[in-house]
């Protein structure tokens, strides 16, 4: 694994710290410079900063989007650190300040399920760094070699004579100390903070109202912006009436923004929503103004017979193999866009002035929101700085920075006044990087034993990277529209031993923007892959988990069986029936088995779901179980509900009462097995996702005898045929 | 100018009186806990009690809420100290992100003035709350749990 190696360079911490401070001199409170502001608060390296009263405060380069990052990474630093945890707090430095240190807080994106796999090995350096540097401050004071000298729970002590301090004595001492270059990290199994399902740094203030998120920050002198974007991808604005607006309460100025959108600016968000409502506005929606929803499942169909295609992956001569079969099936799926849904609506806020931009909200990419506040700004990067707030949910949407762009577009009309930018919630409906819409025909054969013989997937569908990241495309093919389908790796595979195999992609990409959506392409591809291996054991007039079990390579199998023998396949009560689905997807191996009933009226109920993961290591048992189960109400919500349609071009839902969602009341009983093997670093924010829907699609068909190749559920007639 | 009764306080808004409640806390009071998260009544992120009830303020205009008194997710800790709903969700570590929380909190005190001991199906009726992260699990046992209590 490469890693970007901290640099614990105090020298050069100083002179750019200083640098830092120099250029941001405005002083809107931001959190991380507080601290330091107190005297007797050392910063001990970049990780790591110690108070006078031993209070320890943890720099998280990712952001929290109620994923557990943020304490998952405290963990680990704290374990190598040797604190007391109790006495653990965290503060996030800015992109700004991690340019201006030679991004010594290495990447802030936060997706892919990275946040803790990526960065793992460098804030344990980072903690053990520290806590030698503490150490040797120690040793050096007590004047004895620090060999003779260890550290547990803040405390130093000296073996010989017993003497000892405390971190926040030495903290000033040891900043002065040349890091040490090879530090010997922890072997996992002498874990004690970390491996722990200790519980989250970050909730006291959830419960209070007391925590801001990026749509409850106040500056002085405040106003607040709403915006409406074209509803047409592509689109763009042609003209609009500021005049018959201006005069309305709180309203200070009508802007237009970036060619495409217009804001209001008011004293609050109610008058400028107001306001925006009653402005007329023409748009030019351009080409995609024309297309409807029935154009884009066409465009689609005609891909999974076209000639040419992407090849992902092939093995062995899947056609031919097919082709002399004895038995052969064929089933075609799809797939529907879909909104990530935060529970945040889009905001930013933005103060512009003609020589610096500070903006502020939530991100799930720092880095790449101040880039794109720069780039708004007209300014330098280093004249500029983003200062991450707390997310109330992300899912991939805000690693996005559009919203950004949007924010200090308006605060540029306004020198030298913060604009809050809120969006409503019907414009972050129709307005983001949708989920992409994808159809699959799958043809398979089986030999006279009903094994499988050869399997094609062609898959006709949107591409994430030719919507926003085209620079990305390799020779014109988007490799993550595999993300699933790979044989091996370490990223992603279906796991099954197949000699003859070909997957392919026509590339069909609609006007509609699409993007990164939690689980990405594994959501469809896991559907695809894990469905139709249940039609073909049904073919095959075989158990679907014996099926799989010929099939399977040993991971894969390791963790679908631990979920069958902990959900007892086979052993379903009456009336309930089973299905199961597995991958490896984000790094992590993961399966389910899902338990439904239909009655006599279609009405499906899913009791029960037991998901085992194996992600190698499980730095917080207790917040993966909580991203286990909370992974399995946002996939069976967009397995049940999860559909954005297109009519002349535009988003047709605009709401959660047209874009509806898992509530309580549906919520199955989720039962987690985590089976970490303990040799790899595995996500878990979006495994188990790709299993909730064919796991439940696979029981449903148990259930009624009804194949769903379409989503969502909702749909179908579910009534026994 | 409207007077308005706000966890034990009364302010004075001059707030338009059609403005909804959600948006003369958030922006006119300065009470940021009750969240915007639909403005339709569907996700319930911005609940509130009104004389004990739980309303979803995006839906309630400033001129309908005359002398009824309103509590917020912030008046709910009086002098710091936990109510038991919020103290079962701090033992639960419910809260993922944490938008949805205000509101869930709210929703689950009102059940349990009205109903102490809530079965499963008393909460699934109540809770309509959404959360996007799915929290569900721990809401349930949250609420359980401060039923104990």
């Amino acid at each position: 694994m490469t890693t970007t190696t901290a640099t614990l360079n105090r020298r050069s911490f100083l002179a750019s710290s200083a640098a830092v401070a120099g250029g941001f001199s405005l002083g809107f409170g931001v959190p991380f410079s507080r601290a330091e502001a107190q005297t007797g608060v050392q910063e001990v390296n970049a990780w790591v900063v110690i108070h006078p009263d031993d209070k320890v405060v943890i720099r998280i380069a990712r952001s929290e989007m109620g994923q557990g990052t943020l304490t998952g990474l405290a963990q680990l630093v704290a374990e190598e650190l040797e604190c007391d945890w109790t006495k653990v707090t965290t503060e996030y430095p800015t992109p700004g300040q991690n340019l201006a240190r030679n991004r010594v807080w290495g990447n802030f994106s936060t997706g892919g399920s990275q946040g803790i796999r990526q960065s793992n090995l460098y804030v344990r350096q980072g903690g053990a760094t520290a806590r030698e540097m503490l150490i040797q401050a120690a040793a050096k004071d007590w004047n004895v070699p620090a060999a003779e000298c260890s550290a547990a729970n803040s405390v130093i002590t000296h073996k010989g004579t017993g003497k000892t301090t405390t971190y926040g004595k030495v903290a000033a001492a040891a900043a002065k100390i040349e890091p040490p270059k090879d530090v010997k990290l922890k072997d996992p199994k002498d874990w004690k903070i970390a491996g722990k399902g200790v519980k989250r740094l970050d909730t006291r203030d959830k419960l209070t109202g007391a925590q801001i998120y990026g749509i409850d920050l106040k500056l002085p002198g405040m106003l607040t912006a709403t915006i409406r974007d074209c509803p047409v991808n592509g689109g763009k604005l042609k003209s609009f009436d500021a005049a018959r607006v201006e005069k309305m309460p709180g309203v200070k100025k009508v802007v237009a923004v970036d060619g495409k959108g217009v804001a209001v600016v008011a004293t609050s968000y109610w008058q400028a929503r107001t306001a925006l409502a009653a402005l007329p506005i023409e748009w030019d929606e351009g080409p995609g103004g024309k297309i409807n929803n029935d154009d884009i499942t066409a465009l689609l169909a005609e891909g999974l017979t076209a000639e040419k295609a992407f090849i992902g992956n092939q093995a062995g001569d899947a056609k031919a193999a097919i082709a002399g079969a004895p038995k052969k099936l064929e089933a075609t799926y799809s797939y529907p866009y879909q909104n990530h849904a935060t529970m945040e609506p889009m905001n930013c806020t933005a103060l512009w002035t003609a020589d610096k931009c500070e903006a502020w909200g939530p991100t799930q990419n720092g880095e790449a929101a101040l880039a794109a506040a720069a780039e708004a700004a007209g300014h330098p990067v280093a004249k500029c700085d983003f200062h991450k707030m707390l997310l109330g949910g992300g899912f991939g949407r805000r690693g996005r920075s559009d919203y950004v762009r949007q924010a200090v577009l308006i605060a540029k009309e306004m020198p030298g006044t913060p604009i809050k930018l809120v969006w409503s919630r019907e414009e972050d409906m129709t307005h983001c990087a949708f989920h992409p819409v994808m159809q699959c025909k799958l043809s398979a054969g089986l030999d006279a034993s009903g094994n499988l013989a050869g399997l094609h997937v062609r898959l006709s569908g949107q591409s994430i990277l030719a919507s926003l990241l085209p620079q990305n495309l390799q020779n014109g093919m988007d490799p993550v529209v595999f993300q699933g389908f790979n044989s091996g790796g370490t990223e992603s595979a279906y796991g099954y031993n197949i000699s003859n195999l070909l997957i392919d992609h026509a590339m069909r990409n609609p006007h509609v923007l699409a993007g990164f959506w939690r689980g990405v392409n594994t959501n469809q591809n896991a559907i695809f892959m894990e469905c139709f291996m249940d039609e073909l054991a049904h073919a095959a007039g075989q158990d679907p988990l014996e099926f799989r079990r010929k099939l399977l390579k040993p991971r894969h199998l390791r963790v679908l069986n631990a979920a069958v023998e902990k959900a007892g396949w086979g052993k379903a009560p009456p009336g309930v029936y089973q299905g199961l689905a597995q991958i490896m997807g984000f790094g992590s191996y993961v399966a389910a088995v899902a338990e439904v009933s239909v009655s006599d009226q279609g009405q499906l109920k899913i009791h029960r779901i037991v998901a085992a993961t194996d992600c190698g290591h499980a730095v917080n048992p207790a917040q993966i179980e909580r991203q286990i189960a909370g992974s399995f109400v946002y996939g069976l919500s967009a397995a049940l509900y999860g559909e954005c349609t297109v009519k002349d071009g535009a988003i047709e839902q605009t709401n959660f009462d047209t874009y509806n969602v898992m509530r309580m009341d549906e919520m199955p009983k989720v039962e987690s097995v985590i089976v970490p093997s303990g040799d790899f670093w595995g996500g878990v924010g979006e495994p188990t996702i790709a299993v909730a829907a064919p796991a439940v699609l696979n029981a449903i068909f148990a259930a009624t005898g009804k194949r769903i190749r379409s989503l969502p559920v909702m749909n179908h007639d579910l009534r026994k045929a | 100018m409207v007077a308005i009764s706000i966890n034990g306080k009364i302010y004075q808004t001059n707030a338009d009186p059609r403005t909804p409640l959600l948006w003369v806390l958030r922006d006119d009071i300065g009470l940021t806990g009750t969240k915007y998260g639909c403005g339709v009544a569907q996700c319930g992120s911005c609940t509130v009690h009104i004389d004990g009830v739980a309303n979803r303020s995006c839906q309630v205009p400033l001129n309908s809420v005359g002398r009824r008194k309103v509590t917020t997710v912030e008046g709910l800790a009086e002098g710091g100290t936990l109510t038991k709903v919020q103290q079962a969700w701090l033992d639960n570590d419910v809260p993922q992100c944490g938008y949805c929380q205000s509101g869930m909190i709210m929703a689950a005190a009102a059940l349990l003035k009205s109903t102490p001991k809530p079965t499963d199906e008393e909460i699934d009726a109540a809770m309509t709350n959404i959360c996007r992260c799915g929290t569900y699990q721990q809401v349930r046992a949250a609420i359980h749990d401060a039923a104990k209590g």
